[in-house]
């Protein structure tokens, strides 16, 4: 049974790549031969195909992060999300694209072309996990992985019609995965449905002697979580949030969602994240900084791409990173390395390090008012390839609802909640306290029980 | 604050980057403007915040990741080289420093 749930993936993959170019390796032979293996395991996740970002780590396969600095990048060790999915059966097909060390919210920052919308193939899927949501939205595969730093699960998984998943700071281990801002990155998960995304969750999360970051709290069952019954629930309504900078369209749909909560026995409070205006600001300073310190390891020597004809090391250095690196990287790793340099550290990064604590505090007394709080994922719907490429603070507002999420550590889900009058998907997203996404993936089952988004993309692989 | 081109120019070389010409004209208005945008920071009043340190959950900080110093298995020279570009005798070899 595995072998041909994953030969239908490995086909679809193949099928569809030259129109989405959401892989960036697919790996027939080696995923056919896995599955052949655990044909009679009884694994929670047994003959599970699942496509992988390529900025995670696993053995066999490349990891290039979207970058010509990695090429074909091949890790000698499996990431500990890979280790723990395999072993409950699940089978890697390929490698998605995704922006360059994830760095963009487009996927148009990737060195090999960005992934196309299975919607509108004019337009962006998001980013930077852009060929993970691609490749679910399309039904290649039913489960995919991505990492979200600033809202690069949710985002995409919004502009693509699919359930995307960032989880507590801690939950997931990160060993394996190509840091961008450590203090940020976290594994997330994209499904069709909220009960394969909580049972994957299962499956990964937890204590990992690998990352010091994981943190020690038990792993739920969190299928057990998807009861239908929302009653009692409290969701926060964070009414500034759904003014200037967002789309009608999306603002409606968002609120429609609302009125689905209430009218399921959900009690809607008013909340206020008076910080949240600043948000944008902070995660560029901090998230740069770390970027640019991260990003120091590419330099010619141990693995990945060296520049040629550099008889001087620095020059090397300097050469193989100029050449190595796309624009969107030098330009964060030199934002960075200003707001780290001499004379701005405390104007700049120390500044925004407290504004991150005022951003915790807000979510820590909205949280004493409510169970969640429930926001649209992105301003817009899935805009044109090219439209913002040359203006990156543009870019960056689309991460506006999301990095807030990454900044205080708690965790984010966004759900499909319909069409635009483009049959383009809108997503509203829920954040929750720190560890509660056994109430996230309640509330948003209970929304997809009530109102199934049940449609299908123009580009999609024949149903299984 | 305007960031000049010798500006963007001291950046690069501090994070080993050797830009073109091309790159240092377009970056340097594009990150003083991310600047410009970021200092609206400024209207807030954090005298009496405590900055952040990371991401950590309360219980994540309180996880203890030590363990006990014992020799266990890693990598090894031959895979820790596999990927180089430029290995040479068990070592990663590079250009002249001087």
């Amino acid at each position: 049974m595995s072998v041909k749930t994953v030969e239908q993936a490995i086909t679809a993959a193949e099928n569809l790549n030259e129109t989405l170019n959401a892989f960036l390796e697919i790996d027939r032979e080696g995923a056919l031969e896995r599955a052949a293996a655990i044909e009679n395991s009884d694994g929670a996740l047994a003959g599970l195909p699942v496509a992988v970002k390529d900025n995670i780590c696993v053995v066999g396969l490349q990891a290039s992060c979207g970058s010509r600095i990695l090429g074909d990048y091949h890790p000698p060790y499996n990431a500990t999300v890979i280790e723990r999915l395999t072993q409950a059966g699940g089978v890697v097909i390929g490698k998605t694209n995704c922006d360059e060390f994830a760095m963009g919210s487009s996927n148009e920052n990737s060195a090999f072309g960005p992934v196309r919308n299975p919607w509108d193939t004019t337009r962006v899927p998001g980013g930077s996990s852009g060929g993970s949501a691609a490749a679910v939205a399309a039904g290649i595969v039913p489960v995919a992985l991505g990492s979200d730093t600033g809202g690069s699960v949710r985002q995409p998984a919004s502009l693509c019609g699919v359930v995307g998943l960032k989880p507590t700071y801690g939950r997931n281990s990160r060993y394996g995965l190509v840091a961008f801002a450590s203090s940020l990155d976290q594994v997330g998960i994209f499904a069709r449905r909220v009960e394969d995304v909580a049972s994957v969750l299962g499956v990964i999360a937890g204590r990992d002697p690998h990352d010091a970051t994981t943190a020690d709290v038990p792993v739920p069952d969190y299928t057990a979580a998807l009861t239908g019954d929302l009653k009692g629930a409290r969701v926060g309504f964070p009414r500034a949030l759904f003014g200037e900078g967002l789309d009608e369209e999306v603002g409606d749909a968002v609120k429609g969602v609302v009125k689905v909560y209430r009218d399921l026995g959900v009690e809607i409070v008013d909340v206020d994240l008076p910080h949240a205006q600043y948000a944008i600001a902070v995660y560029y300073i901090i998230a740069t900084a770390e970027a640019s310190s991260n990003l120091a390891r590419f330099d010619g020597v141990r693995y990945g791409f060296r520049a040629e004809d550099t008889p001087e090391l620095r020059q090397m250095y300097r050469r193989t990173r100029e050449e190595g690196f796309g624009a969107e990287v030098k330009r964060r790793i030199m934002l960075g390395t200003y707001v780290l340099s001499a004379g701005y550290y405390d104007a700049y990064y120390l500044k925004a390090q407290k504004v991150r604590t005022l951003i915790e505090n807000d979510f820590l007394s909205a949280f004493e008012r409510c169970d969640a709080i429930i926001t649209p994922t992105a301003p817009t719907t899935a805009f044109a390839l090219g439209e913002k490429v040359d203006d990156p603070l543009a870019m960056y507002l689309n991460d506006i609802y999301t990095v807030t999420a990454n900044l205080a550590g708690v965790p984010g889900i966004s759900v499909p909640c319909g069409l635009s009058s483009e049959r383009l998907p809108i997503g509203f997203q829920l954040l929750g306290p720190y560890w509660s996404e056994p109430t996230l993936f309640k509330l948003a089952h209970g929304y997809a029980q009530a109102r199934p988004f049940t449609e299908r993309p123009p580009v999609s692989a024949p149903p299984a | 604050m305007p960031l000049e081109e010798k500006d963007i120019a001291k950046v690069a070389q501090l994070a080993h980057l050797e830009l073109d010409e091309e790159e240092l004209k377009v970056f340097g208005p594009q990150i003083a403007g991310i600047i410009n945008y970021v200092e609206q920071l400024n209207h807030l009043d954090t005298a009496n915040v405590t900055p952040a340190l990371g991401g950590l959950t309360p219980e994540g900080e309180k996880t203890d990741s030590a363990r006990d110093d014992e020799v266990a298995p890693s990598l090894g020279q031959k895979t820790a080289l596999a990927e180089a570009p430029d290995p040479a005798e068990g070592h990663f070899r590079v250009p002249k420093v001087l």
